[in-house]
């Protein structure tokens, strides 16, 4: 296959080279462990644990309430301290369970017992994953085991899991390729179990030749499996563009990846589905990248959820002198947090911390948007940002619906590459929320109306 | 045919038409009338014309058509206010009935002095942007106001004002539209009678603990003004306490012992100070 590109895009610099090279680390709390009950998509999960029980690693502390939520499981043993507010990723507070940490880490029973999958009907795979409480690990948190019972079983071809880790900084996925790479195409396996007559591209930026070797020499000999490289180019890893680049087919606005017969799973995800499926292992720890031009010690750490950022980032030790910013995620999509003390979670890939905020030095040289139609040539979904972002500042909702801004993912690819200074994607982020209640407004009246 | 002939005929053909399409338009002007309710005029006269919506009617007109047919009451209009609720009901030949000024009340006193701030947002300065955004602003509550005057720039009337980091309502010039209470993502103003004299200046959900690590002015929730007030009007929800303005009599019992201050007394001399900005 050849190398895959999309049209639009930016190039920002990279700077991967500060942690691709360093292996992972596990890194183990010291402190109280804080699990929201909100760290997926959907509805908050509900505690099944209460003050003063004693839990394990990998116990379950928290069920999935609806469809649409997931189980939260302890990533340490030792005892519930409380069940109250606490400053979450969203900087606010929020329910959370705080886990006092013995330091034992003794595991709960069955964590760990290998299992067959090929013995395993499809429905018996996906009530693991959901159990396991895993949830899309490239950011978005949108419970994985929904992705894995489409409308439409019989028509999924192509299985793809995302390794393009197109945001600048981040190496996790990469690192996860090069020394796991039995995970990710295990993971695979798995879910081709679920969709017997579908195949499995791995897709990775080709920046990343070591995880290109290594997972190439994984699946060598299995012809259902390929590797698909991708140019360098961001937002390589856009759902979309990955399904354009199997299926050769555009998705519609609105429509699923299904549709096009493609599921798309970050490879930190298939990871954990392997491990959820075969080892008996929930989702309670992730590969986090610790990056930037302000981390003294920039590298990959495995990292237990409930861990205060604090914790990694120590003001001694960690934290450059001078910093001004510490970002959740890279520095296209990430958000700066008001805290150091807010807990990492399953949606959490980095910590990028930033001697220089952009942002900044952004908004002292902004002007008025200048028409140069740049922001149209880059974005990757082929939208108007200039005219998404007038119709935010004007206050028209509807017309930001009307010019699709709701399909907008947020990259800030048109934020980057515009020479105003525009702060697009703040704009965009700012409206999604009531432009979102609108929409489902609209449908009712027109659904009332029929 | 002569040019003058042609010049002619058109004449008498042109007048024809303007004949026939002059008879067709008195007829229909006659069939098709609209009588317009002479009171509706008339009321529509004595409103103010600002046609800002605050009625919840399509503008000046359409509030005179509800009130002509009957169908809103007399004292509909905000901006007006008893004056011209009496005029109209002069016009409508009904009681006008007690109408009390509606004015906007901003639930926080979180000033620069009195709040904690945790960090220095950059980004658009505007209230939804910031609070779009994890952390809401520079503020540790999170519910407090952002300071970013959103509401200050839907005000028609000169009424709202940033002082001190937070938004101050001026109790004269404020007619009680609502515009700013629509705005801000806090939902932090709360339109009330103007003659209330104790209102609740704090919006923070959380616990008292929290709120005091937050801002010294918060609600603690200590409910010593639920206890204190005898007329019932102080009740507790979400961590806050909140007055029922209908059964307040203005006592003031509610703020004797008040950790915080936060019941703050919008009628008397200091405060009102405290709400007309510096300009
Ligand atoms: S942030 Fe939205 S509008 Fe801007 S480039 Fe990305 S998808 Fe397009
Ligand atoms: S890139 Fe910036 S200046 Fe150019 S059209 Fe878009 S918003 Fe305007
Ligand atoms: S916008 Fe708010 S402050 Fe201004 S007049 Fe209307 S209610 Fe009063
Ligand atoms: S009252 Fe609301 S809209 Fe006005 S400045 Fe405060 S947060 Fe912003």
């Amino acid at each position: 296959m050849g190398k895959y590109s999309f049209r639009g895009g930016v190039h920002p610099r990279g700077y991967k080279e500060l942690s691709a090279q360093k292996p992972f680390e596990v890194f183990l709390p010291k402190g109280d462990l804080v699990f929201p009950l909100s760290q997926h998509l959907g509805k908050p999960a509900v505690p099944v644990v209460k003050k003063n029980d004693l839990v394990k690693v990998g116990q379950l502390i928290a069920k999935a309430d609806g469809f649409i939520s997931s189980n939260i499981h302890s990533s340490v043993s030792g005892k519930v301290k409380i069940i109250e507010p606490r400053l979450n990723n969203a900087g606010i507070l929020g329910e959370s369970i705080v886990i006092e940490n013995d330091g034992e880490y003794t595991p709960a029973e069955g964590v760990g017992e290998f299992s067959d999958y090929t013995t395993m009907t499809g429905k018996e795979i996906i009530d693991k994953v959901k159990e396991a409480g895993i949830v899309g690990l490239g950011g978005a948190g949108f419970p994985t085991y929904v992705k894995l019972m489409p409308k439409n079983p019989e028509e999924i071809r192509w299985i793809v899991a995302n390794g393009a880790e197109c945001e600048p900084g981040i190496t996790c996925d990469d690192r996860l390729m090069v020394e796991h790479p039995d995970w990710v195409v295990n993971g695979l396996k798995v879910v081709l179990q679920i969709f017997p007559t579908a195949r499995a591209v791995i897709a990775i930026e080709e920046n990343k030749p070591d995880a290109i070797n290594a997972i190439e020499k994984e699946i060598s000999g299995d012809d259902r499996f390929s590797v698909l490289v991708l140019k360098v180019k961001y937002p390589q890893g856009g759902e979309r563009n990955l399904v354009h680049a199997v299926s050769g087919q555009y998705m519609e606005s609105g429509a699923l990846p299904a549709s096009l017969g493609v599921i798309v799973d970050n490879t930190a995800t298939l990871a954990a589905i392997y491990k959820a499926v075969c080892l008996n292992t929930p989702l309670y720890e992730r590969g986090l990248t610790v990056t930037g031009s302000g981390a003294a010690n920039p590298g990959n750490y495995i990292v237990k959820f409930g861990t205060l950022a604090s914790e990694i980032l120590t003001f001694e030790d960690d934290i450059r002198l001078g910093t001004k910013k510490v970002v959740l995620g890279g520095p296209m999509m990430g958000v700066a947090i008001p805290n150091l003390d807010i807990p990492l979670e399953k949606r959490n890939n980095a910590l990028t911390v930033l001697l220089e905020d952009d942002v900044e030095t952004a908004q002292k040289q902004m002007t008025n948007c200048i028409r140069c139609g740049k922001c149209i040539r880059v974005c990757p979904l082929g939208l108007y940002p200039q005219m998404m972002a007038e119709a935010v500042e004007r206050n028209n909702l509807q017309r930001f619906i009307d010019v699709h801004g709701l399909d907008c993912i947020q990259c800030g690819t048109c934020n980057y590459a515009c020479p105003a200074k525009r702060p697009l994607t703040q704009l965009f982020k700012q409206a999604k929320p009531a432009a979102m209640a609108l929409n489902r407004l609209n449908q009712a009246k027109k659904e009332g109306g029929k | 045919m002569s040019s003058g002939a042609l010049l002619v005929i058109t004449i008498i053909l042109l007048g024809i038409v303007a004949l026939l399409v002059g008879v067709m338009l008195v007829f229909a002007g006659n069939k098709f009338a609209v009588a317009v309710d002479p009171k509706e005029s008339a009321v529509r006269e004595s409103l103010p014309g600002n046609n800002c919506g605050a009625c919840g009617y399509p503008g000046c007109d359409g509030l005179a058509a509800a009130i002509a047919k009957g169908e809103a009451p007399v004292n509909k209009c905000p901006v007006g206010g008893a004056p011209v609720a009496a005029k109209i009901s002069e016009i409508m030949g009904v009681a006008a009935g007690e109408s009390v000024r509606q004015v906007a009340f901003v639930r926080c006193s979180g000033t620069c002095d009195k709040a904690v701030t945790n960090s220095q947002y950059i980004g658009i300065r505007s209230c939804s942007a910031a609070a779009a955004i994890p952390g809401k602003g520079e503020k540790l509550c999170q519910d407090g106001c952002l300071g970013f005057g959103e509401c200050v720039a839907q005000c028609d009337f000169d009424a709202i004002h940033i002082v001190d980091g937070i938004a101050y309502v001026d109790r004269t010039k404020c007619v009680g539209c609502g515009k700013c209470a629509k705005a801000c993502p806090q939902h932090l103003i709360e339109i009330i009678p103007d003659d209330s004299v104790y209102a609740v200046a704090c919006a923070s959900r959380d616990k008292g603990k929290a709120v005091k690590a937050q801002c010294s002015a918060g609600c603690i929730g200590c409910r010593g003004c639920v206890i204190r007030c005898k007329n019932g009007a102080m009740t507790f929800a979400n961590n806050l306490a909140h007055i029922d303005y209908e059964k307040c009599t203005g006592c003031g019992d509610c703020t004797v012992k008040c950790p915080s201050k936060v019941i703050v007394n919008r009628l008397s001399p200091q405060d009102q100070a405290a709400e007309k900005p510096a300009s």
